[in-house]
Parts: C-alpha cells; sequence; structure tokens
C-alpha cells in the first residue's frame, strides 16, 4: 500500500524509452504508422494503466467501502490510496478534500449546482473568460438562467492572451465567483491564474481553476496557486475515460450541498430524515467507477516515476519546432500566439477547411482535431468557424512533428 | 496517396471546390434558410427563388469544407430549372449514393456530376458534409 514510498529519483527523460511504455503508439492506421496528435483530446495510456485495470478486473475487483471480504478491504485501500495520491498530484495537503468525480466537466457541474443551491441570488455575478470551454460556461449558463445571477466574460486579445486589466475591471462586490481555464485546450494559452487568484480574493470572490489541460503537462500546486476549487480529467492524464477529480477547500466543501444522492453519501436514512456524510463521502453517490480511480493510481504512479520537468521541456522542443516548421508553411496562420503556451497549435490553411485538412492528414495516419473543439465562443471571437489543432505530449517526438509538415505540404499541392 | 483519399476528393469535387457554381446570396429568393453543422463547422445559406412548383434558381453561399461546398454546387447545377417533385428525386438520389448499406454502383451519365459524391460513402464522418446542403435546401423549403 501506497506506491509512493517506493518511488526513486525520476530517470531523465528520454522520449525514445518513454515512447516504447505506449503501445498504440506503434500501431498503424490507414496502412501508415500511427502519428497521433490529438492528446488535448485525450493522452495515451502507458501499459502500467493499461495492466493496472487488467490487473483489477482479473483479480481484485470488489466493492469499496462496505465490505467485509479480503477483496473489498484491499479495493477500498487502493481506493482511498489513489485519493491521496490524487492530493499529492495536485499539492493539496487534506486528502478529503479531493472528490472523484467522472471528469472536469462533472466537477465544474457539480460545482454550479451547489453555487445554484446555496449562494448565488439574482444580480449577484459569475466571471470567466471569452477562451473557456463550454464545460465552463454553459454550467454556468443554466446557474444564472436558474438564480438570475449575470455571467460575464473577461475578453482576450489577438494573441488569446486573456486581457488582465479588463478581467479586474469586471470583478466587483456583485462578483460571487471566477471560474477560469488553466490553459486553453484550443490557444494552448497559458493563463496567469495565480495573479487572477489573488485579484479575486482582494473581492473575497472565490475561484474555480480548470486543470483539464494544464495538469498534463506542469506541476500544479493548489496550495501555491491559492485557487479554492480545482478540477482535472483522468484521461488527460494517462489515465482511463469516465474518472477525473474535483478539489475545494474543505469550508467550502462542507458548505455545498450534495450533487448526486443515493447510497454511499449518506448517514442515516430514514423516512423521517436522512443525514449526509462529510467530505468526501457527500460528493460520492453511488458505487465509483473503482477501476478507473485505479487507473488512475496507476496514471499518478507513472507520472511520478518521470521526469516531468525534462517531460515539459521536451514538449516545448516540440512546440517550438512545430511552430517554426508551420509558419513557414505558406498560407498557414496560428491561432493563439500567447508568449506562455502548452504544447498545442490551432492553425488555419487559405481555402483548406480544417474538415479537410483532418481528413487528408488521416490518410496519411496522422491524427489531429478539427472543429471548434468546444470553444465556439472564442472561435467566433477570432471570426472562425472551425481550426485544425495538432496536440504534443512527452510522447511524441520529432518524426511526429516531420510527418505532420510533410502531410500538410503534400496536401497543399492536392488541393491547389 | 491512397485511392480512397482520391475517391473522396475527385477531380469534380475540387473542381466544384474552387469554382462553385451559382454561388452567392440571391436578392429577390422566394425561400431561404441556413445549414449548420456544429461538429465540423460547416456554414451554408441556400436561396431559392420559386416560381410555381419549379426551381428557377437556385444559389448558395458557405463558409464550409470542400465535402459540403462541391456537394452544394452540384446540387445548385442539378436543381436548377427543376420542378419540386424532380428535386426530391435528385435528393433521394443523393442519399442512396451516399449509404454504405445500399453500396450502389454509380455512373456518371445517369447521375451526372453527383455521382462524385458516392466516394464520401467510405467517410462516414463526412457524409453530415454532403448531405448539409441538401437538408438545408428541404428548410428553405418548409419556410
Amino acid at each position: 500500500m501506497g506506491d509512493l514510498a517506493g518511488v526513486t529519483q525520476p530517470l531523465p527523460f528520454d522520449y525514445r524509452r518513454v515512447r516504447a511504455d505506449f503501445p498504440i503508439l506503434a500501431t498503424e492506421v490507414r496502412g501508415k504508422p500511427l502519428t497521433y496528435l490529438d492528446s488535448a483530446a485525450t493522452v495515451q495510456k502507458p501499459l502500467a494503466v493499461i495492466e493496472a485495470v487488467d490487473r483489477y478486473y482479473r483479480a481484485e475487483n470488489s466493492n469499496i467501502h462496505r465490505g467485509v471480504h479480503y477483496l473489498s478491504e484491499q479495493a477500498t485501500d487502493a481506493y482511498e490510496a489513489t485519493r491521496a495520491k490524487a492530493a499529492a498530484f495536485i499539492g493539496a495537503s487534506d486528502s478529503d478534500e479531493v472528490i472523484f468525480t467522472s471528469g472536469t466537466t462533472e466537477g465544474i457541474n457539480l460545482i454550479a449546482h451547489g453555487f445554484t443551491e446555496s449562494v448565488l441570488q439574482a444580480g449577484d455575478e459569475i466571471l470567466i473568460t471569452h477562451m473557456e470551454h463550454h464545460a465552463n460556461i454553459v454550467p454556468w449558463q443554466i446557474a444564472a438562467q436558474k438564480t438570475g445571477a449575470i455571467l460575464k466574460v473577461a475578453p482576450v486579445d489577438d494573441r488569446g492572451v486573456l486581457d488582465m486589466e479588463a478581467f479586474e475591471a469586471l470583478l466587483s462586490d456583485k462578483t460571487k465567483l471566477v471560474s477560469v481555464v488553466h490553459v486553453s485546450n484550443a490557444l494552448g494559452t497559458i493563463n496567469a491564474v495565480k495573479t487572477m487568484i489573488e485579484k479575486a480574493h482582494a473581492w473575497d470572490v472565490p475561484v474555480l481553476v480548470d486543470g483539464a489541460q494544464s495538469t498534463p503537462h506542469m506541476p500544479v500546486s493548489v496550495a501555491d496557486l491559492g485557487c479554492d476549487f480545482f478540477v482535472f480529467s483522468g484521461h488527460k492524464i494517462c489515465g482511463p475515460t469516465g474518472i477525473g477529480v474535483l478539489w475545494g477547500k474543505r469550508e467550502w466543501l462542507e458548505k455545498l450541498p450534495p450533487y448526486q444522492s443515493g447510497g454511499d453519501m449518506i448517514e442515516k436514512v430514514d423516512f423521517d430524515g436522512t443525514t449526509y456524510k462529510g467530505i468526501p463521502g457527500k460528493f460520492e453517490a453511488g458505487t465509483p467507477h473503482i477501476a478507473g480511480v485505479i487507473g488512475l493510481g496507476a496514471a499518478f504512479d507513472y507520472l511520478n516515476r518521470l521526469d516531468r520537468v525534462g517531460a515539459l521541456q521536451h514538449e516545448m522542443a516540440l512546440l517550438k519546432a512545430a511552430t517554426e516548421q508551420l509558419t513557414a508553411i505558406d498560407g498557414l496562420r496560428i491561432i493563439g500566439t500567447a508568449p506562455e503556451k502548452a504544447s498545442v497549435i490551432s492553425f488555419l490553411i487559405d481555402d483548406i477547411h480544417p474538415h479537410d485538412i483532418g481528413t487528408f492528414l488521416d490518410a496519411g495516419g496522422v491524427a489531429i482535431r478539427a472543429g471548434h473543439h468546444c470553444t465556439q465562443p472564442l472561435l467566433k471571437r477570432f471570426g472562425v468557424p472551425a481550426t485544425a489543432r495538432a496536440s504534443f505530449a512527452f510522447y511524441n517526438d520529432f518524426e511526429d512533428v516531420e510527418r505532420l509538415v510533410a502531410a500538410l505540404t503534400k496536401m497543399k499541392q492536392f488541393f491547389c | 496517396m491512397s485511392d480512397d483519399l482520391h475517391d473522396l476528393y475527385q477531380d469534380i469535387i475540387l473542381d466544384h471546390n474552387k469554382r462553385p457554381r451559382h454561388y452567392g446570396a440571391l436578392a429577390d429568393y422566394t425561400h431561404t434558410a441556413e445549414g449548420y453543422n456544429p461538429i465540423c463547422g460547416d456554414k451554408l445559406t441556400v436561396f431559392l427563388a420559386l416560381k410555381g412548383d419549379r426551381i428557377e434558381v437556385i444559389q448558395f453561399e458557405a463558409a464550409c469544407c470542400a465535402i459540403c461546398k462541391s456537394s452544394a454546387s452540384m446540387m445548385t447545377q442539378a436543381l436548377t430549372g427543376k420542378t419540386l417533385s424532380e428535386a426530391d428525386a435528385a435528393l433521394k438520389r443523393v442519399k442512396d449514393l451516399l449509404s454504405s448499406e445500399l453500396n450502389l454502383g454509380v455512373d456518371l451519365s445517369v447521375d451526372g456530376e453527383i455521382a462524385a459524391l458516392a466516394g464520401v460513402r467510405k467517410f462516414p464522418a463526412r457524409i453530415k458534409c454532403a448531405v448539409l446542403p441538401w437538408h438545408t435546401y428541404q428548410a428553405a423549403l418548409k419556410g
């Protein structure tokens, strides 16, 4: 129990060695080697995570928390050990503040629901930014509809950088929550969330940070950031789909009402009255995605064994190489040119629609994403209906960059 | 260059994408509708000038992918001057050609350039792009 105890100093990052950890990278698609450049959509899984889930179902599967037999004890221990790992992963000291969810989207919905039920009044304001993912827009639109609160949106400049002055000007004594994305999935922009949190706290406004696209790339410390809530998804950090984490400060989580209700989140159920558990149980109704948590635990272990600083440096080198080579392609325009970016490149090519780019590249085994990336308001602001997006993880290599560029060049010849 | 890609982006389709026919807004339209596929960002507007049950003029404007644009262009070419029931038959034919279940043989001399859309069959993710203009035409009729 407690794999962290066995972790030695991570080996210096070597992307060739790391690639071998990911079985899917050796597959072929459309008769070509897979060039997977869609990690912002979902990250591939190392064998250690795949085997952990397989082993769980083969030899360890059991329901948790209420069983009195061996398998149940083991599963419960593994589940709660992952909770502790999740807390450590984001620099939180109290693992009761870690709630397992089905992902970032559910985490945000949980807080939006809680604020709707117990915080927001008509005329209150919720402040988000123009670069948010739909998961950090729609729940607040619904919360505003239900309560009469107003959604305010901090603007983004043409580089995709948040207008910090405008953000600050939107803070007032009416603001009851700031909810902001740490790293933009569409643009790659890294927001100065620590500064934003300081400014919000000066008005006593709590802040939720969407860490779905920051946790894959950079170490995060909620203690250092000072945020009040932090959400992220397992499948974007090498874990399974269907599992994620919501972290929240104890005072907040204890104050907010339950989200889903039913078994496991209760103390006593009686037709005369039912009482709820304290945190984290209060927010974990029903049998959870136990295998997902087990896989997530294995993902934390894997990332802890990795030299994450070296991994990030590698991603930045890939981003630099790809940016330089893509910019050299005639008629190609990069959308999202913030000085601080994660390894994500959204781009357009004159006269060739992103959807056609995606299909053409797919024929060559190159997987990118084309569309609105769940950021329709942001793309509307940039005056484009869609972009093509290539995103790099630490298991990509420079050959992937070359294949992307070669495919785009060939495509241009084909279409023009 | 894969054969499948050639099937998708045949010369006919590339031609219609580069030089879309009947492109532009129509000032005196009798019917119009906007079509939108949010998944990929295809947007287009279809304009019709109906006289009785005959489509005198059909035009379109679009910000969309090559498949959608060329399908719209081929549609305007196919439907200009047709009666509404002839247009219905053409629409059904296009849907049949796009069906991988039916897997119909194609004949340029029978179907005209619309036959080129049959290549989209192998790319299920793109069928919506090919069909969008035709659905938008239907929506324009409904008003």
